[in-house]
C-alpha cells in the first residue's frame, strides 16, 4: 500500500507531474489502439500473395513466406545445416570465453581464431566434401553476423597494434599510427565501402581480383579498428605505470612487460566500450546492402520489390528493425555480462 | 669493426632507428606498389589524372539543391552544392537530436515514473535499430505512403503529401533579419538571463506577426508558392535525428547525474532555489563534460548524412561517388575529393568545439 501512494506521489503529487503523466496517457491513448489494430488485431498471417491481406492491416504472410531468406539470402536450402552450426559454433565458443574460469585464452583464440577458420570453411564448402557455395550467396541476417564477426576479430589485434603504436616513443610508429587512426574516423563508412568497390581494383595488380565480400570485411575491419585503438589507448592509459615498471623490475621486457601486465589489465576495463564497438558495428554491416551485398537490409529491399507482394515497407522495415533490435539488446546483456565476469575474476585472484 | 656495429645494434637508439626505418620502408613500399598498380591499370584503361575536369561542364541535374543550380554549371560547382545539402541536412538532423535528445533525457530525470520509462523505451528503441533501418522505414513506408498532392495532409499553412513538406514562406527579407537579431540575441555571450529569454521569443514572434507569408497552393498536379522539403531530405533529417537523439539523451542524463551531489547540497545551503541551482550551479558543470561527446555525435551525424545515397538524396557523395563517377570516370579524384571534404568538415568542426570547450572551462575556473 505505502508502496502505491509513493509511486501515485510520484505520478500526479505535483501539477507539473500531474499534468505531464495526463498529457502521456492522452498520447498512449491516440497512438497504441491503431498501432495495435494495424500490428495485431487486423493483421494477416496467412495469405498466398498482397491480395489476400487485409487491407488496414499488416500483411505478415509476407515475412513469413521470406523468412527463409531473410535469414539465410540465397544460400542453397539443402546447405543451409552448414550457416546454422557456423552459427551455433560462434555462439558456443562466445559462451566459452562468457564462463571459462581457467584457460581464457585458450578460449579466447578458439573464439577469434578458431571460429573464423572452422566456420568459413563450413561456410565456403570447397573441401571436406562440402560443396562449395559462392560467397555471393551469402545473404541476410547470416551474412551481417558474418561481416560483423569477421571485423572484430580482425579489428581487436589492429586496433591493440594502433593503440600501442599511438603511444610509442618511436616518432615514425606514432604519427604514422595517429595518422591512419584520425583518418578512419574522420571519413564516412559508406564513403570508405564506395572507395573499397571503385579504388581497389585499380590498386590491385592487373588481373587480380577481389572478392566483393571479402573486400567489404577488409573495408569494415580497418574502420573499426580505429575505433578499436582509441578505447584500447584510453583503457592502456588507466593502467597505473607503477605495474610496467614492477614488471620491469621482475626482469621481464619491455614488450613482455606490455604484453602480459599492462595490457590485460586494459582489456578488462575496454570491455564496455568493446561492446558498444561491436553493437555499432553490427548495425553498421546493414550500409553493404548500399554498395552491392544482400544482407539482411539488402534481402529486404529485394523483397518488396517483388511483384506479388508490393507496397510492403512497412512490414518488411518493421520485421527488420525488430530482428536488429533483438540481435543488439543480446550483443550488449552479453557484453554485460562479460564485464561482470572479468571484474569477478579480477577480484577473486586479488584476494589469493 | 664489425664488433664497433654490433655493439652499436645493441643500443636502443639503433633499435628504434632499425624499428622505426623498416617501418618507414614497409608503408612507402605499399604506396609504391599501389601507385604502379594504378598507373598502370589507368594506362590500359586508357585514363589520365588530373582536377582539371572539375572545370568542365557538368549536365546532370540535381533534384534537390539550396544553393542555384544549372545544367551548364562545372563539376567543380556541383561539389559546392552538395556539400550544401550535406550541411543542410546535417544541421537539420543536429537540430532535431538535440531538441528531441534533451527532451527524452528531462523525462528520464523527471522523477515521474512513467515519463521516465516511456523515454528509456524511446531511447533504448532508437539506439539499437540500424540507422539506415531507421531512414528506409521514413521514406518507404511512411513518407511514400503518403496522399497525392490532391488529398494533401493540412496541417495550419503547412502541405504534407508524397511530394514532401510545403512550408509558407516570408514575402520579405525582413523575415530574416528580424528573426536572425532574435537567434543572436539567444546565443550571443554576455546577455543577462532576463533580456535573453524574453528578447528572443519576442523578436521571433514580431519576425512573423510582421511579415506576409506566401502560402503553398494546389496548381494542377503540384504545389507552387512556399518553400518544399522534399521527402528523401525528410526522411534524412527524421531517421539520423531520431538514431542519434538516444545517443544524446544518454551523454545530457550522464553529465547531469555526474555533478558532484556535494555541489547540489552546497548550493541549497548558501539558500539558491532550485531552478537557480539548476542554472548557476548544475548546467554550467554539466555541459563541460557533455561538449567533448556531443562534438562526436554531431561529427556522426554528418558523417552519417552520406546514408542519403541510399534513397538518392543528392548529397556529396550521391552526387559525386554515384553521379559524377559514373560520368567521367575519375574514381581516383572522386574519391579524393568526398574522403578530403569530410576530414576538412570534421577537423573544422572538432576545432571550432574544442576552442569553445576551451573557452567555457576557463569560464568554469574562474
Amino acid at each position: 500500500m505505502k508502496r502505491l501512494g509513493t509511486v501515485l506521489r510520484a505520478l500526479v503529487g505535483t501539477p507539473g507531474n500531474a499534468a505531464l503523466t495526463v498529457a502521456l496517457l492522452a498520447l498512449f491513448a491516440w497512438v497504441v489502439p491503431p498501432l495495435w489494430h494495424w500490428a495485431i488485431e487486423a493483421a494477416t498471417w496467412d495469405a498466398a500473395s498482397r491480395r489476400g491481406c487485409a487491407a488496414d492491416g499488416a500483411c505478415w504472410a509476407f515475412i513469413r513466406a521470406r523468412i527463409a531468406q531473410f535469414f539465410y539470402g540465397r544460400y542453397p536450402i539443402a546447405e543451409r545445416w552448414r550457416a546454422d552450426l557456423a552459427v551455433v559454433l560462434l555462439l558456443a565458443a562466445l559462451l566459452g570465453v562468457m564462463v571459462a574460469r581457467r584457460r581464457r585464452g585458450a578460449a579466447l583464440l578458439a573464439l577469434l581464431l578458431g571460429v573464423p577458420v572452422v566456420g568459413g570453411t563450413l561456410l565456403a564448402g570447397g573441401v571436406f566434401g562440402l560443396a562449395p557455395v559462392n560467397t555471393a550467396d551469402w545473404g541476410g541476417l547470416l551474412l551481417n553476423i558474418v561481416l560483423s564477426f569477421t571485423a572484430v576479430a580482425g579489428a581487436l589485434p589492429l586496433g591493440i597494434a594502433l593503440a600501442f603504436g599511438r603511444r610509442s616513443r618511436l616518432p615514425a610508429l606514432r604519427w604514422g599510427s595517429t595518422a591512419l587512426v584520425e583518418f578512419w574516423r574522420g571519413v564516412p563508412l559508406l564513403a570508405v565501402l564506395f572507395m573499397g568497390l571503385v579504388l581497389l581494383p585499380l590498386v590491385l595488380p592487373a588481373g587480380m581480383t577481389v572478392d566483393n565480400l571479402v573486400r567489404a570485411m577488409v573495408v569494415l575491419t580497418l574502420f573499426s579498428s580505429a575505433y578499436m585503438a582509441e578505447v584500447v589507448r584510453g583503457a592502456l592509459q588507466g593502467v597505473p605505470e607503477g605495474q610496467y615498471e614492477a614488471a620491469l623490475a621482475l626482469g621481464l621486457h619491455g614488450a613482455q612487460a606490455k604484453l602480459l601486465v599492462v595490457l590485460p589489465q586494459a582489456m578488462r576495463t575496454a570491455i564496455p566500450g568493446i561492446v558498444n564497438i561491436v553493437v555499432d558495428l553490427f548495425k553498421d554491416t546493414t550500409l553493404v546492402s548500399i554498395v552491392g551485398l544482400f544482407d539482411l537490409m539488402g534481402v529486404v529491399n529485394q523483397s518488396l520489390k517483388d511483384q506479388a507482394w508490393l507496397g510492403l515497407a512497412a512490414e518488411g522495415y518493421v520485421f527488420a528493425a525488430a530482428l536488429f533490435f533483438g540481435c543488439c539488446l543480446l550483443i550488449s546483456l552479453a557484453g554485460g555480462a562479460l564485464e561482470r565476469q572479468f571484474s569477478s575474476a579480477s577480484r577473486a585472484s586479488g584476494r589469493r | 669493426m664489425i664488433a664497433g656495429w654490433a655493439r652499436w645494434l645493441r643500443t636502443g637508439s639503433a633499435r628504434a632507428a632499425l624499428w622505426q626505418g623498416a617501418a618507414v620502408l614497409a608503408a612507402l613500399g605499399l604506396i609504391a606498389l599501389a601507385v604502379a598498380n594504378a598507373s598502370d591499370n589507368m594506362a590500359r584503361r586508357n585514363i589520365g589524372f588530373g582536377f582539371g575536369f572539375l572545370l568542365s561542364p557538368a549536365g546532370f541535374d540535381i533534384p534537390y539543391h539550396l544553393l542555384p543550380w544549372e545544367l551548364t554549371d562545372t563539376y567543380g560547382y556541383a561539389l559546392v552544392v552538395s556539400l550544401a545539402n550535406t550541411l543542410f541536412v546535417s544541421v537539420l538532423a543536429i537540430v532535431l537530436a538535440s531538441a528531441l535528445g534533451l527532451l527524452q533525457a528531462l523525462m528520464r530525470l523527471s522523477g515521474n515514473p512513467l515519463a521516465a520509462g516511456t523515454a528509456r523505451g524511446v531511447v533504448e528503441l532508437a539506439r539499437n535499430t540500424p540507422q539506415l533501418v531507421l531512414i528506409v522505414f521514413w521514406y518507404f513506408a511512411v513518407l511514400q505512403a503518403l496522399p497525392v498532392p490532391r488529398a494533401s495532409l493540412m496541417v495550419g499553412g503547412a502541405v504534407l503529401n508524397v511530394r514532401g513538406l510545403f512550408l509558407p514562406e516570408p514575402a520579405s527579407a525582413n523575415f530574416y533579419w528580424i528573426a536572425g537579431a532574435g537567434l543572436l540575441l539567444a546565443i550571443l555571450p554576455r546577455v543577462p538571463w532576463r533580456v535573453r529569454l524574453l528578447g528572443a521569443p519576442a523578436l521571433l514572434a514580431v519576425a512573423i506577426w510582421s511579415t506576409a507569408w506566401v502560402r503553398p497552393e494546389l496548381r494542377g498536379f503540384n504545389f507552387t508558392g512556399g518553400v518544399r522539403l522534399p521527402p528523401e531530405l525528410l526522411a534524412l533529417t527524421l531517421g539520423i535525428g531520431l538514431y542519434t537523439s538516444g545517443f544524446i539523451a544518454e551523454l545530457v542524463r550522464a553529465s547531469i547525474l555526474g555533478v558532484a551531489p556535494g555541489q547540489l547540497e552546497a548550493a541549497r545551503s548558501l539558500g539558491l532555489s532550485r531552478p537557480r541551482t539548476m542554472r548557476l550551479v548544475v548546467l554550467p558543470q554539466a555541459l563541460l563534460t557533455l561538449i567533448p561527446p556531443l562534438t562526436s555525435q554531431y561529427l556522426n551525424i554528418i558523417k552519417s548524412s552520406t546514408l542519403g545515397a541510399a534513397i538518392a538524396f543528392p548529397e556529396v557523395l550521391q552526387i559525386f561517388a554515384r553521379t559524377v563517377l559514373n560520368q567521367s570516370g575519375r574514381a581516383i579524384e572522386v574519391m579524393v575529393l568526398v574522403l578530403g571534404v569530410f576530414l576538412a568538415v570534421n577537423l573544422l568542426v572538432s576545432a571550432a568545439m574544442n576552442r569553445w570547450n576551451r573557452r567555457l572551462a576557463r569560464q568554469g575556473l574562474r
